[in-house]
């Protein structure tokens, strides 16, 4: 026996106890891996994004949609080498469930502007030559199991056709791959003359935003203030950033994941360190006679205080660490399924120390008062009780 | 040659505005190898002394030397120090950890030295051995029966070797015949071991156990008999 085979045997003495206050623990330090993981990958398409394009946005909301016809006068602004444009269309696959983006764009332009997008060129010619044509990121054809030749329905909810109804219908004519796994949007993409000519006529001329590509990255301030100043007297005056500042900005629509993140996590800490501290508590206060007792036999008593804080921080800490592996490992479950959405989640060294910390932390927290306590108790006077 | 020397011990307590005198200018000699009983009516001081004795807790005025030291003014560390070295304790009631083994137990103070794992769990079945347990050291003491509880306490208490063991009441929960055999265990730690033992105790019989018996009134020894 020694020292820390005590304070294991001590942790266990009220196992229904321990392991309740344990799972207390596991949940929210799971819960903090998961929604740290999800707000550092909001971050982090913020930081991979490149800065020799910049997102050009309607100034004021993501639904107002801007004039296609601006894009020849962005084309002819100095330092401006490309631009295309792609459209948010929502819509549904068989069912809610199947979330994937869809653009409407301009074939070739699109996979010019975004060279990391790999497809093969005969493919690309297809996508180009027929109408209704759409081509997938290669692992979301996968995961749906589509084929070259398949005709993918969507059911439509912000683009209407122009007859009324909302199904949309597309050949799926190539897949692409996204060169690097880079942490982008990749979407399934389709026609955009095919989407303009069939959705109602208010709606048409319509995009959601262009994509810029500058002749010299280290001008994009300056492309960047120059388009906006020249529709910022228009009717869609426009906001135009990086990518990762559109990104960020896309995300920001949602509101401030990390202070929700963090809302949300400090009140769940708030409690588990109330719980964990009654817990605690309790421990000491059934034990007063045998810490009294190994005072007696010569323990001091900063060493006392010390095998009492140190099982809150062992407590803490085996919760902490297995809440963190259960979130690594979920995450990887899930991650597929939100990389359509939120790019690349992972559990990142930072939350998986910092969480660490944050659990050691909370041990000492919650074991430093039983553990004075402790340290103060009076052997005479605990032996009587 | 005296190992335990109390001169001019007084201790009082305060409960609200009310001084209590436990002890009352007490001397008090006892040598090395001697079994000491201690006897007297409830609230007569013997525990406060047994205390005292064993560095628990610290006179209002006069001096404690015990195994060559000065118990008055020693912090709270230096006498964790000294009585993990110098006193075994023994509890009425056992006062064992429920969580651990006999063994376990019985190696708690050895922790505070610097023994191996290994050395440390030969000692303390050596100790359980001696108490007559070495079958039992992997049992936990709710599995014991009271008698083989106060011999763990008794092997933990011997287990570092101290030269005082200091007993309150070592045998009140046991029934007689029980009772006996530890107190001749007792006896025998003291005869063939050479254990100095002060015993706190109400029974008349397990006082005849000891080599001399003295009695406690009121916070003062009034007579003693060999």
């Amino acid at each position: 026996m020694n020292s820390f085979s005590l304070i294991w045997s001590n942790l266990f003495r009220r196992r229904v106890r321990t392991f309740l206050t344990l799972f207390s623990i596991i949940a929210a330090f799971l819960l903090f891996g998961l929604l740290r993981s999800v707000a550092d990958a909001f971050d982090s398409g913020v930081e991979v994004a490149g800065v020799d394009r910049l997102t050009v946005s309607p100034k004021y909301s993501i639904i107002d949609g801007l004039p296609v016809s601006h894009m020849s006068q962005i084309l002819a602004m100095p330092g401006v080498a490309g631009v295309t444009h792609s459209t948010w269309f929502g819509g549904t696959y068989q069912s809610t469930a199947n979330f994937f983006p869809k653009f409407p764009v301009e074939p070739r332009a699109y996979f010019e502007m975004f060279d990391e997008y790999i497809i093969d060129p005969a493919q690309l010619d297809e996508f180009e030559r027929i109408r209704t044509a759409a081509v997938a990121p290669a692992d979301l054809a996968e995961e749906y199991g589509w084929q070259v030749g398949d005709r993918i329905p969507i059911e439509g909810d912000i683009w209407l056709r122009e007859d009324g109804s909302r199904r949309w219908e597309f050949e799926l004519v190539g897949t692409y791959r996204i060169r690097d796994d880079e942490n982008m949007f990749a979407g399934f993409l389709f026609n955009y003359d095919y989407f303009d000519e069939a959705r109602i006529p208010e709606t048409e001329g319509i995009i959601s935003n262009f994509s810029v590509r500058v002749s010299n990255p280290d001008e994009a301030a300056e492309v960047s203030a120059r388009i906006d100043a020249r529709f910022e007297n228009s009717i869609n005056p426009t906001r135009t950033a990086t990518e990762a500042e559109a990104n960020r900005q896309f995300a920001a629509q949602v509101g401030d994941i990390g202070l929700i993140m963090n809302s949300i996590l400090s009140a769940v800490f708030f409690t588990i360190l109330l719980l964990t501290g009654n817990t605690m508590a309790q421990a000491l206060r059934e034990r007063v006679p045998e810490l009294a007792v190994l005072k007696t036999l010569g323990f001091t008593d900063r060493r006392v205080a010390l095998l009492v804080l140190l099982e809150s921080v062992l407590l803490c800490g085996i919760g902490g660490a297995l809440g963190i592996a259960l979130a690594t490992l979920i995450l990887g479950a899930i991650a597929p399924d939100l990389a359509a959405f939120l790019g690349q989640v992972e559990m990142s060294a930072m939350t998986t120390f910092g969480g660490l910390g944050i659990a050691v932390l909370l041990g000492i927290v919650v074991g430093l008062n039983p553990a004075l306590s402790a340290r103060r108790l009076q052997v005479v006077e605990a032996l009587r009780r | 040659m005296s190992i335990i020397q109390l001169n001019q011990v007084s201790r009082h307590f305060t409960k609200g505005r009310q001084k209590v005198e436990v002890l009352n200018d007490l001397d008090l000699e006892i040598e090395e190898g001697d079994f000491l009983a201690l006897m007297g009516p409830s609230g007569s001081g013997k525990t406060t002394l047994l205390n005292l004795i064993g560095g628990l807790d610290q006179p209002t005025a006069g001096s404690v030397e015990v195994a060559g030291q000065q118990l008055v003014g020693l912090s709270s560390r230096k006498l964790a120090q000294w009585r993990s070295r110098n006193i075994g304790f023994i509890f009425q009631f056992y006062n064992l950890l429920p969580i651990l083994s006999a063994r376990r137990n019985v190696e708690l103070p050895l922790l505070l030295t610097r023994l191996g794992g290994r050395q440390r769990r030969r000692n303390a079945d050596v100790a359980l051995a001696i108490v007559g347990l070495g079958d039992r050291a992997g049992h936990k003491p709710g599995e014991l029966s009271g008698g083989q509880q106060q011999r763990v306490a008794i092997a933990r208490a011997i287990v570092a070797d101290p030269r005082i063991l200091v007993c309150d009441e070592p045998t009140g929960d046991l029934d007689r015949e029980t009772a006996d055999e530890i107190l001749d265990l007792l006896e025998l730690l003291n005869r063939e071991h050479g254990k100095t033992i002060i015993m706190v105790t109400h029974d008349p019989k397990a006082a005849t156990h000891a080599r001399r018996t003295l009695y406690l009134d009121k916070g003062s020894l009034v007579r003693e008999a060999a």
